[in-house]
């Protein structure tokens, strides 16, 4: 090789001592023009749904846009108005009607209260979500869903210190027992005094403070005013946040050697899998109104709540099933042969692999959780769906159709959207490169 | 599992607390209370709607605020709750609503059967056929093999069944949950006929962006009396219902308004008029409420017809006539009995 190479260069003038510059790429591989060739004319298969699909495209959007856009009316008092000014979609009822879409009839000067919630939300959310942020942060992740519920629902701030106050009086009761019997029957113990205390004491202790110290707090607001997406947001995020923990818990349950554990897990999962969502809203709704006695007032969304969270978690715990069936057995053993108990050994070895894996499936099942929050318009909440039909039965706005839906479910979009891809970044940063 | 413990835990402790509570008379728990809790529909136009500023209105909601009025004196205290077709006897057997003011057609079954108590008709309704007119149909004795739109859950359904088979014809429904669906399935020609009662029909209607290419078929196929109604069992609440809707028929029939109710209570000579403002006996009383309740709820939105000309009379969008509506000095149906 090399004496060829002597020998030829010897028998040459001139030899480039520098490469050339180097030259763009043919203008058919590179650029827009070779993304297309590649992408919609590379056979002609590829052309022929290329053009018929791009003239379907076009088609639609010419006909779509001008009444969604060009001719869209965004400001006037009816729909008969809309129809004087202009021909297209008459946005001015989501205009006129944006409070009550995005939040029902809950009083106009205390809008700040769920917007404050809204915010704090994202505030509560971000240690979970991004490992860099100090971690003293999720003290206020555990405090959020009281201090969201005093926010959104206002009443004295007593009844808040109280069930602060009946937690801890939760963990002593778990602490005493513990020292006395096995951990599991010291956690029944805690959650029995903590559901006592909410049963018997809560109402009237609050009452007492509030005589004692005064009403310190927030001016109440009934449940009745919740509506638009601010009850979509109520339900859908108790649902999302309830949902993952009871569902972990009901998929190691399931899991489970201890019979009795295990059967009342499987019979919750199976039993809440086998009935529609909108069954049990009915049943929140209609029937646990004739087994509780008149004169009970037991909140409609706090039973909604209730009903979806245990569904979701259903859904959950056979998400996170399949997660723990994925993990080898390999290494529940090495987890076993490094003398690891049941709890360290599920807390630092199991659980972390099966929820990574099971992400997917996990927001997969968020994100049907705050679409199916819709339901509740068919017992009579006036959540986005459900507020649009008083709003056309005004007969300033009766006549519209399109308009309301269009709105909500663009917002319903962007929220979707956006766990979607979230939930996709956060798969490609847990990911260790090991795929079994 | 987890439902079935906590709503006996919750049962237990809510009969243990609650019991009281429950055998007491309506009005009782009403006035503990401080307000009416209303059961209304969830959109109906001019029967039930939300305004701009997201109160409740309409020929219902009205109602309730009479009731409001005339036991506590004060139009706002009441309560709405919306309720669908599904969930309204519910709601008000269960005493999660006190009064259900929501277009409720009375029938038997309804009044025997679901135990209810219904106050006079205060609004008579019947189903009518709404058709496209390019269809050709002036008759709905012609509407052989239709497809009609029709809201599930409600006696229009029964009514349609009755009346295709008296006449020998077959149709094919398509179910719909809402006015707004059905406009709009309508609008799309998903059906050729939209059927419900002719109030709803002559509201959707005037909705359209071109009223004149539908027409109302004549035949009304049912008679819906709809009426607001409250549980069995509790006469006193079931003669506040009906008396007040009865004050405000014979308000219109003597001539008195919102405007002029203090000015008729305090120089009326006619010896019903002062009967009922409780400027003479004390009628109010015998009702559990004070003398000036029929007053009261006169001002809180005006007498029968004011009610009725705001929010579905012939000035309004849905344009309706007083028709059968109309006192029986008028030749409608509205015909209180005395207050004596």
């Amino acid at each position: 090789m090399s004496d060829t190479h002597s020998h030829t260069s010897n028998n040459i003038a001139y030899v480039a001592d520098q490469s050339l510059p180097e030259l763009p790429a043919p203008i058919n591989t590179r650029g827009p023009i070779a993304w297309v060739r590649q992408n919609l004319f590379s056979t002609w298969r590829d052309s022929i749904l290329t053009i018929v699909f791009g003239y379907l495209i076009v088609v639609a959007v010419m006909k779509l846009a001008p009444w969604l856009l060009f001719n869209a009316t965004w400001d006037a008092n009816s729909l008969r108005e809309c129809r004087e000014i202009n021909t297209g979609a008459c946005f001015a009822v989501v205009n006129r009607r944006l409070n009550q879409l995005l939040f029902g009839f809950y009083p106009s000067h205390l809008y700040w209260r769920p917007i404050l919630t809204f915010f704090l939300m994202f505030v509560a959310f971000a240690p979970m979500l991004h490992d860099n942020l100090p971690r003293k942060l999720l003290w206020f992740t555990a405090a959020f869903p009281l201090l969201a519920y005093w926010l959104i629902w206002g009443g004295p701030v007593w009844s808040i210190v109280l069930v602060v106050a009946a937690l801890v009086w939760g963990y002593f009761v778990f602490r005493f027992v513990s020292s006395l019997a096995n951990q599991t029957a010291a956690i029944f113990a805690g959650i029995a005094a903590v559901l006592l205390w909410f049963l018997i004491a809560h109402d009237d202790a609050v009452q007492l403070f509030v005589s004692v110290f005064g009403s310190v707090g927030l001016e109440p607001v009934e449940s009745a005013k919740l509506g638009g997406f601010l009850l979509t947001f109520v339900v859908g995020v108790t649902g999302i946040v309830g949902s993952l923990p009871l569902g972990i818990l009901l998929a190691l349950g399931r899991q489970s050697d201890m019979p009795v554990v295990k059967m009342i897990c499987v019979g919750f999962i199976e039993f809440i899998r086998g009935v529609p969502l909108i069954t049990l809203l009915f049943v929140a709704s209609v029937l646990l109104n004739y087994f509780l006695p008149p004169g009970t007032t037991f909140d409609i969304i706090l039973r909604v709540l209730i009903m979806v969270t245990l569904f979701a978690s259903a859904y959950m715990a056979e998400v996170i099933r399949g997660g723990l069936a994925a993990l080898p057995r390999g290494q529940y053993e090495a987890a076993d042969a490094l003398g690891m108990n049941y709890s360290l050994s599920t807390r630092f070895i199991i659980l972390p692999q099966a929820l990574k894996i099971s992400i997917p499936g996990i927001v997969n099942t968020f994100i049907g959780l705050f679409k199916d929050t819709t339901l509740v318009s068919i017992i009579g909440l006036l959540d986005p769906i459900g507020i649009m039909q008083p709003i056309r039965s005004d007969q300033n706005w009766n006549g519209i159709i399109w308009e309301l839906p269009i709105f909500a479910g663009l917002v319903f979009f962007v929220f979707c959207f956006t766990m979607s891809r979230y939930s996709m970044y956060f798969e490609r940063k847990l990911d260790t490169g090991h795929r079994n | 599992m987890k439902t079935k413990i906590l709503s006996l835990a919750l049962g237990t402790a809510a009969l243990a607390f609650g019991a009281t509570a429950a055998s007491a008379a309506t009005l009782d728990d009403v006035k503990n209370k401080g307000f009416i809790q209303c059961g209304v529909s969830t959109g109906v136009p001019g029967f039930a709607f939300t305004d701009d500023s997201g109160d409740w209105q309409g020929f219902d909601p009205a109602f309730c605020r009479a009731m409001a009025a005339a036991v506590f004196g004060d139009p706002k205290a009441v309560k709405f709750t919306p309720t669908t077709g599904k969930t309204r006897f519910t709601a008000l057997a269960s005493g999660e609503v006190d009064v259900l003011a929501r277009n409720t057609t009375r029938t038997f079954s309804r009044d025997a059967d679901l135990k209810f108590t219904f106050a006079a008709p205060n609004y008579y309704d019947g189903q009518g056929f709404m058709v496209r007119k390019s269809i050709g149909v002036d008759s709905a004795t012609a509407l052989d093999g239709a497809t009609i739109c029709i809201q599930t859950g409600t006696t229009t359904e029964l009514n349609l069944a009755d009346f295709f088979r008296a006449n020998n014809m077959k149709y094919e429904p398509v179910p719909i949950e809402t006015n707004a669906e059905a406009q709009e399935k309508y609008l799309a020609n998903a059906c050729d006929v939209y059927t419900t009662d002719a109030s709803g029909l002559a509201a959707t209607r005037a909705a359209f962006e071109a009223p004149a290419e539908h027409i109302i078929l004549p035949e009304i196929i049912s008679k819906e009396p709809l009426a607001p109604l409250v549980r069995h069992g509790d006469e006193q609440w079931a003669d506040i219902m009906s008396w007040t809707l009865y004050a405000l028929i014979t308000a219109e029939e003597k001539g008195i308004t919102a405007a002029n109710a203090d000015e008729m209570a305090a120089s009326s000579s006619d010896p019903e008029t002062k009967r009922l403002l409780g400027s003479e006996d004390e009628l109010g009383v015998k009702l559990g409420l004070d003398k000036a309740w029929a007053l009261n709820a006169i001002k809180a939105g005006g007498n029968y017809g004011e009610i009725f000309a705001k929010y579905i009379g012939k000035d309004t969008p849905v344009a309706l006539e007083r028709g059968l509506n109309a006192l029986y000095k008028e030749g409608g149906l509205m015909y209180s009995p005395p207050f004596n």
